[in-house]
């Protein structure tokens, strides 16, 4: 990163830009000169700052001093109906967060539905970039079908899916009763409805995940693959020991993008029943999104929502330092071999 | 100096085999061998499972909500198309929620490319303070989601009476920390530091540089996080739902809650909605489909 900063912009001082004879400068001139060289100083000095502000001026507003500003909040007492009174409350917060059977219940829920969304998704998503890998005709066409998901939004996804998961009248369960599978309560089961949701985040991300692992396939030196054949590993051996150590990055960036996806997961949950934001009958499928939205627009208590963004801005971390120390791990692995 | 003269013919032959293979089998070969006729049934079979919901959506909003209540269900389109549609689009505003969406939508991604290519043009190329720590700062928040600045947010728009006003979802979705990195990490490459530093040298000013070299070389890359950008700004869920209201002045995805959570709902006009809310994308999915997909997989490579 040093390196290319400092090559950015000459030197200020280089007035050899303008070659004249400079035997017999005009007064004036030699002022005018001077003014510009500095307006050309201050440009370069100053211009960089004028660029970056307009993002950082919006950014500070409505990014980091919200975040901020949610862990003061936690530690009072605000009501949805006056956000402005805020009473002092120390940790009551927290505490009471700790002793909150829906709050526990909520972590197991995000815990269990980010399992059972991430690990089939990015498998599959695998797959699939495997197969978009093959010369093929048409591939464009698959490559924005498999997309296609990624444009729906998670309240059409959500509303259709709960119509496909119906558990009288539903198509999967139709379909389920021509093998002879009994119908399935989608909706209230605890399992059924955590797989339910999931396979709505599963659909809707798999093919863009897809696509990442296909763009880091093409990117693999082919000489590897040749190498390899020509040690004579079938193509299954050349997928285990030649694509998938190449893609470790990648997999470890999907990873980290799909569970913090599954940390935040809450429009799913939200419109899967008409039970709202208790996410199902017995909350069985209430996330921490959820749960934070229940308690602040709900309940309308907003110093309890700060606390619970704030437990999830510290599993956020811990994800962000596991990461860290994996990809540490992996660096240091490449280095060695 | 033999060892020099030795290898030289070597290099341009190695090179331009190299040349002509990247040539044929276009510009980043991977492994490329032809597919057989089982990739092809899979395939088939992944479109088939990201194609059918929303075909299924379409079929739903041609049939009545009581045929939705029967075994089997319908697998083929309906005659009453138009009339939940109607219905749809009075019921949920949805004139109004296409028309904000379109708005907001638009608003968000041209500000967020104009401002993420400043920003990021600035970390690429430009010297200043405290550039190294800003920049972390950026990628350190690249993933926070929004559930962790719902509560300060909500405070400020109440106190600033913008519940049901468009600004309330516009500003703080105005800039993306992603888009500053991925402008960033494009321009790195696309943008000779030469170029700038010769136009400096005749005397060019920041903004003319910006605007006659920065501009025009960043241009392809603009173009696919404006993309991005309007994906999902049209899709965003969580704030708006916060911030808008169904009744008052929705965005598609609250009017679309609304309808969903809404007295009594009709299930066939509910699918209508959901069409009417994801139709303006699905076509620009034809249309720009190449070119999202090309974004998405060079941001993966870059990112």
């Amino acid at each position: 990163m040093a390196s290319e900063s400092r090559t950015a912009a000459p030197s200020p001082t280089g007035e050899g830009a303008a070659p004249r004879p400079e035997d017999t400068p005009p007064k004036s001139d030699a002022r005018r000169r001077e003014r510009r060289s500095r307006r050309y100083r201050l440009d370069v000095k100053w211009s960089p700052y004028a660029y970056i502000a307009p993002f950082f001026l919006f950014f500070a507003a409505f990014g980091l001093f919200p975040l901020l500003y949610t862990g003061w909040a936690s530690l009072h007492r605000v009501e949805l109906t006056a956000p402005t009174d805020m009473e002092w409350a120390g940790l009551h917060n927290y505490s009471r967060l700790l002793s909150d059977e829906f709050f526990w219940n909520a972590l197991k829920n995000t815990f269990t539905i980010g399992i059972i969304s991430t690990v089939p998704q990015l498998l599959m998503a695998l797959g699939i970039a495997h197969l978009l890998n093959y010369r093929l005709r048409g591939s464009m066409f698959y490559r924005v079908a498999a997309l296609t998901p990624y444009a729906t939004s998670v309240a059409a996804a959500t509303l259709v899916f709960a119509l496909l998961f119906g558990r009288d009248y539903g198509m999967i369960n139709w379909g389920l009763g021509l093998i002879g599978i009994d119908n399935i309560d989608w909706q209230t089961g605890d399992w059924t409805s955590q797989i339910a949701v999931s396979s709505i985040v599963i659909w809707r991300w798999t093919g863009y995940n897809a696509l990442i692992y296909l763009a880091a396939m093409q990117s693999i030196s082919h000489d590897l693959y040749e190498s390899a054949a020509l040690d004579g590993a079938s193509r299954w051996r050349q997928f285990i020991h030649v694509t998938l150590p190449q893609l470790r990055p990648t997999i470890l960036f999907t990873c980290v993008v799909s569970t913090i996806g599954a940390v935040q997961l809450f429009g799913e949950p939200l419109l899967f029943s008409g039970s709202g934001a208790t996410g199902g009958a017995n909350h069985q499928y209430q996330t921490l999104g959820l749960y934070l939205y229940e308690q602040g627009w709900v309940n309308l208590h907003l110093g309890r929502a700060s606390a619970i963004a704030w437990a999830m801005f510290l599993i956020l971390l811990l994800i962000g330092a596991v990461n860290w120390l994996i990809a540490r791990r992996l660096r240091k692995s490449e280095g060695d071999s | 100096m033999t060892t020099l003269t030795d290898t030289e013919p070597k290099t341009p032959d190695l090179k331009t085999a190299r040349g002509a293979r990247r040539l044929v089998r276009g510009p980043r070969a991977g492994r490329q061998l032809h597919g057989g006729k089982w990739t092809y049934v899979a395939l088939v079979l992944v479109t088939v499972m990201s194609l059918f919901p929303l075909v299924w959506t379409a079929i739903a909003a041609s049939r009545s909500n009581s045929r939705l209540a029967e075994t089997p269900p319908p697998l083929w389109f309906g005659g009453n198309l138009f009339k939940n549609l109607e219905f749809a689009w009075h019921e949920a505003n949805m004139g109004t929620a296409l028309l904000n969406t379109l708005v907001v939508a638009g608003t968000v991604s041209i500000g967020t490319v104009l401002f993420s290519t400043l920003a990021g043009f600035a970390f690429a190329k430009l010297r200043f303070r405290f550039k190294n720590l800003l920049l972390l700062l950026v990628i350190g928040t690249m993933m926070v989601p929004p559930q962790l600045s719902v509560v300060p947010l909500y405070m400020l728009i109440a106190e600033l009476h913008w519940t049901d006003q468009l600004q309330a979802v516009i500003l703080p979705t105005l800039v993306t920390a992603f888009g500053v990195f991925f402008m960033r990490q494009y321009l790195l490459q696309a943008l000779p530091t030469e170029l700038i530093e010769a136009a400096r040298v005749d005397g060019a000013s920041s903004i003319r540089i910006v605007w006659h070299i920065v501009f025009p070389a960043a241009r392809p890359a603009m173009a696919v996080l404006g993309m991005l950008t309007f994906v999902q700004a049209w899709n965003d869920f969580f704030w708006p739902i916060i911030a808008l209201t169904s009744s008052g002045n929705p965005t598609v995805q609250v009017a679309l809650t609304g309808l969903a959570q809404g007295f009594d709902p009709d299930q066939s006009v509910i699918m209508a909605g959901a069409l009417l809310g994801t139709l303006p994308l699905l076509i620009a999915f034809l249309v720009f489909g190449k070119q999202i997909v090309g974004g998405i997989m060079q941001g993966a490579v870059k990112g």
